[in-house]
């Protein structure tokens, strides 16, 4: 008989809504305010902790919804904002500099929901209020200290092989290394020796045959660009964890840019000085033989450089570098026995063993500690940023008593706030490359707040409006559409929930807003078509039958199309704007379900496969 | 209950030649909005800072704009928000201070200098690379889109009405453009999405007439081709005006309800249907008549295979 189905169709349609709306469910408990408190790098949180925060929440007669511990982190629930922010001030104040307290939004889940791993949507820093910051990486200046290495490795690599040189530099403007010598059998030696050890440099020599021009191959310059970006992207994120923020993202984004979005974040000075800063340190001995003053009318000696200490104080110091920054691994603030603010640093086992060895013979000489700082300036470079400028400052300079090992301190830091902050960047770890922002968007709660009731409501009106047409102008059939459409933003809510990358932002629920106008054509090409079958003297089951069979190749094609659109739309939007379109796609295709195959089986279990002599469309 | 019911099929493609002539006169105008107005790109584009604040009564946006100037910010554009107590604070882009801060310093003046405290609703700083790339990536995006379709349809139907169905697409983006234009509206990254949206749903729109062409092509034989064109037009009329409608409901709805922030996105997309309406109807369809479609164009392919080949096929 024409248009029946079997049941086990209507068991999997039934059972695909049900699911959905599994899904769906966890959207309709609202968030609470909640804490985040997990220890800092080694650290732990035990469940005495616990019991004692939640013991001065209560004398401090803050209701806490919940307090536990899981995954070794506490989450602490509130009922408002207010006791949410009073909680942490008690909590910073209990648990002192070696926990991290964020701020966050816990979904209320229920346990059976989150067992299942049904979640609420992800929602964009637009709804949920929070900082996005776009971060461009400046690869020049991670080229041009790639030269600078390249510059002190050659000099021993020719030192040990016993070349005599007369001189290594870099061209930063040519990107290139020139070494010159005395002789040409001397070029000739030095390009085996360096070819030797490094297949990726690229060799010339000068009109005169005495210079050895050394540049970097393509393949290695892409690997020193990727390097310098994969390692910020781990910087920054071990930065973003200090700083105590709930569900932060640091993202990749093309060739040269960072995403970071710090979700509840409303103090964004605190996290650009934190997240921009590319502060690392350098240790070099004070050249004491050198004369200070003729190096101050510009005669500075061939092995050394010029700094300036904060209070201006002009130090000569050996151009080579005994440790960088990038082999500390620990870093904490404190005082001296003075109580004078200090820092003290944990190194690495190779940092260890460099800063013994350059130490072992220097005992009795002094040696200073450089902090270098990249910080945009006035000048606008080429590609519309400003230029960066780099800023070198000595922070402290002190007499080596003894041989340095793994462990030592750092004095003469201005205040305990500027020696939190120096230990906080040198713990993360000094950016390979310095980055600006070049991107930031901050959005308050209140707004966020805000964002999402105005979706809520346009989508209710949106959705009535459409409903009360369709009821109106198709009748029962048009009832049939209503549920399909309603059944449409069950799998639509489902759906977003269910996959892990998708967000939902206010253009996304403009999009969800859209998808109710739209989803409908669908079931108006049915039914119209429908209506024609039937004008043409076709039997009801004969109609149904045509109109939905002769309408699906109609509907594939515009589908698809619009589909099209929305990949396109994916591919080059950003942020809100990918929302959409991730909305457009998924709406789409459960629109393409819910009204193809949901309603047909509804409107042959209400109609088909019997004598019906006219249809109420 | 039906909108139109028709007895016999409306002549749409007497109007052909007057349809084209509006449409291009419509799109010249377009251009030459653009060419003269510009284009009133918003934050996402040019960069720059935005600072939305709310306070707690509504504003005296003469005294923001005193603080402002006070602290340095004399090209600082004040405007209302949304309501009277939202405002909302522009400032170009400029060489001699670091953008960045730019946001924290206006809220740290605004808030010494106002009486009442300002909340920060939201920051936005772009960088000039930004925009520039995003102006490049959004032209490229609506390329892509157009050529994508391009080829479906032409692989789908047939090239003469692949060519009507781009040029109905580009010429609902241009007038909405030059809307914009015209009116001096705020051009952002809503916007764009609002008109990749709206090629979305004007092809939509194309498809199910031509669908019908098709049809009407292999079920009528006795008609010209202008008739067959009218023929499946008129057969699509209702559904065309009614999903329409629907979409212009929602977006009447979005229009009023979802925020200031949402204003532009609905716009374009109230224009872009209204004019994607017609186009689909009118333009894509009068093109693909004056490039000379014929019903040979529409028919099946003829079974190529021979009888001993087609039995093997079995």
């Amino acid at each position: 008989m024409l248009n029946k189905n079997p049941v086990w169709r209507y068991v999997l349609v039934i059972g695909m809504l049900l699911l959905a709306l599994v899904y769906a469910l966890p959207n309709l408990y609202p968030e609470d305010p909640a804490l985040n408190i997990s220890a800092t790098r080694g650290g732990t949180v035990a469940e005495q902790t616990r019991s004692q925060l939640e013991q001065s929440f209560r004398s401090a007669n803050i209701a806490a919804k919940s307090v536990v511990l899981e995954e070794g982190q506490i989450l602490a629930r509130f009922n408002s904002t207010e006791d949410q922010l009073q909680a942490r001030e008690i909590a910073n104040q209990q648990l002192g500099a070696n926990f991290v307290t964020a701020l966050n939004l816990a979904p209320a889940t229920p346990g059976w929901l989150t067992a299942i791993g049904a979640t609420p949507m992800n929602l964009g820093l637009d709804l949920r209020g929070g900082v996005h910051f776009l971060l461009a990486v400046d690869m020049k200046a991670a080229l041009d200290k790639n030269l600078n290495d390249m510059v002190q490795t050659f000099r021993a690599d020719l030192r040990e092989d016993k070349i005599r040189y007369r001189n290594v530099q870099a061209d930063i403007g040519r990107g290139q290394v020139q070494v010159s010598f005395r002789s040409t059998e001397d070029v000739v030696a030095a390009e085996a020796a360096l070819k030797k050890r490094d297949r990726e440099l690229v060799f010339t020599t000068s009109s005169d045959n005495l210079t050895l021009l050394v540049g970097i191959s393509e393949i290695r310059l892409k690997e020193i660009r990727e390097y310098a970006l994969e390692q910020n992207i781990t910087i920054i994120r071990n930065r973003v964890n200090e700083i105590g923020v709930a569900e932060p993202l640091v993202q990749r984004q093309g060739a040269d840019r960072i995403v970071v979005q710090l979700p509840g974040v409303q103090d964004t000075a605190q996290a650009k000085e934190i997240l921009g800063a590319t502060a690392s340190l350098e240790f070099r001995l004070v050249d004491t033989e050198g004369d200070l003053g003729s190096a101050l009318e510009g005669r500075v000696p061939p092995n050394s450089e010029l700094y300036y200490s904060r209070d201006g104080r002009p130090v000569l110091l050996e151009k080579r570098i005994m440790l960088t920054g990038d082999h500390i691994t620990g870093a904490s603030s404190g005082y001296d026995e003075y109580s004078q603010p200090q820092v003290n640093i944990k190194l690495d086992a190779k940092g260890g063993t460099l800063l013994s060895a350059g130490t072992k013979d220097a005992i009795g000489r002094r040696m200073a500690s450089v902090f270098i700082e990249y910080k945009p300036g006035t000048e606008i470079g080429a590609d519309g940023n400003p230029i960066l400028i780099k800023q070198q400052e000595v922070i402290n300079d002190a007499t080596i008593q003894a041989r340095l090992g793994r462990d030592f301190v750092i004095t003469g830091i201005n205040s305990p706030a500027e020696a939190q902050n120096l230990a906080t960047l040198l713990r993360a770890g000094a950016l390979i490359a310095p980055v600006q922002i070049i991107e930031e968007r901050t959005i308050g709660p209140s707004l966020g707040k805000e964002n999402i009731e105005l979706g809520i409501t346009a989508i209710q009106w949106g959705m009535a409006a459409v409903l009360l047409f369709m009821a109106v102008y198709y009748k029962a059939f048009g009832m049939v559409a209503n549920i399909a459409l309603v059944a449409n933003l069950v799998l639509l809510v489902g759906m977003m929930s269910l996959i892990p990358g998708a967000t939902l932002t206010l253009p996304g629920m403009a999009g969800i807003v859209l998808t109710v106008g739209m989803a409908v054509d669908a079931n108006v090409l049915i039914f119209e078509r429908i209506r024609e079958e039937l004008l043409e003297g076709r039997s009801v089951q004969q109609a149904i039958h045509h109109g939905y069979d002769r309408a699906f190749a109609t509907i594939a094609d515009s589908n698809i199309t619009t589909l099209l659109v929305a990949l396109v739309l994916f591919g080059i939007g950003t942020g809100p704007v990918k929302g959409f379109a991730v909305t457009l796609a998924i709406g789409i295709l459960t629109s393409i379900f819910t009204a193809v195959v949901g309603t047909r089986l509804l409107v042959n279990l209400i109609w088909g496969g019997r004598r019906v002599q006219s249809l109420p469309i | 209950m039906q909108i139109f019911n028709f007895a016999k099929p409306l002549n749409f493609m007497r109007l052909k030649w007057a349809a084209v002539v509006l449409s291009a006169v419509l799109v010249l105008g377009s251009f030459a909005s653009i060419a003269i107005n510009g284009i009133n790109w918003g934050l996402d584009f040019t960069g720059g800072t935005v600072i939305e604040v709310g306070f707690a009564k509504p504003a005296d946006l003469v005294a923001v704009r005193q603080t402002l100037t006070n602290a340095g910010y004399e090209d600082a554009v004040v405007q209302l928000f949304g309501t009277s107590r939202d405002v909302l604070i522009r400032i170009p882009l400029r060489a001699d201070i670091a953008q960045a801060v730019v946001g924290d310093t206006v809220l740290q003046a605004l808030n010494s200098q106002q009486a009442e405290a300002v909340t920060m609703r939201r920051v936005e700083f772009v960088g000039p690379s930004v925009g520039e790339e995003l102006k490049q990536d959004g032209g490229l995006a609506m390329l892509m889109a157009l050529l994508g379709i391009l080829a479906y349809v032409a692989m789908r139907f047939e090239w003469r009405l692949s060519v009507g169905a781009v040029a109905a697409l580009a010429h609902d983006v241009i007038l909405t453009l030059g809307l914009f234009s015209v009116l001096q509206l705020e051009f952002d990254l809503t916007v764009l999405a609002a008109i990749l949206a709206l090629i979305g749903y004007s092809i939509n729109d194309t498809i199910v007439v031509f669908d019908r062409i098709r049809e009407s092509f292999r079920k009528l034989r006795e008609t010209t081709v202008a008739e067959t064109i009218n023929d499946a037009i008129t057969s699509t009329l209702n559904r065309t005006v009614i999903t329409s409608l629907t979409t212009v409901l929602v977006l009447i709805v979005l229009f009023y309800m979802g925020g200031a922030l949402i204003h532009g996105f609905a716009t374009a997309l109230l224009f872009g249907i209204a004019v994607g309406t017609y186009s689909s109807i009118y333009v894509a369809s009068a093109i693909a008549e004056i490039l000379g479609i014929s019903r040979e164009d529409m028919l099946p392919p003829p079974p190529v295979d021979k009888e001993g080949e087609s039995s093997e096929a079995l």
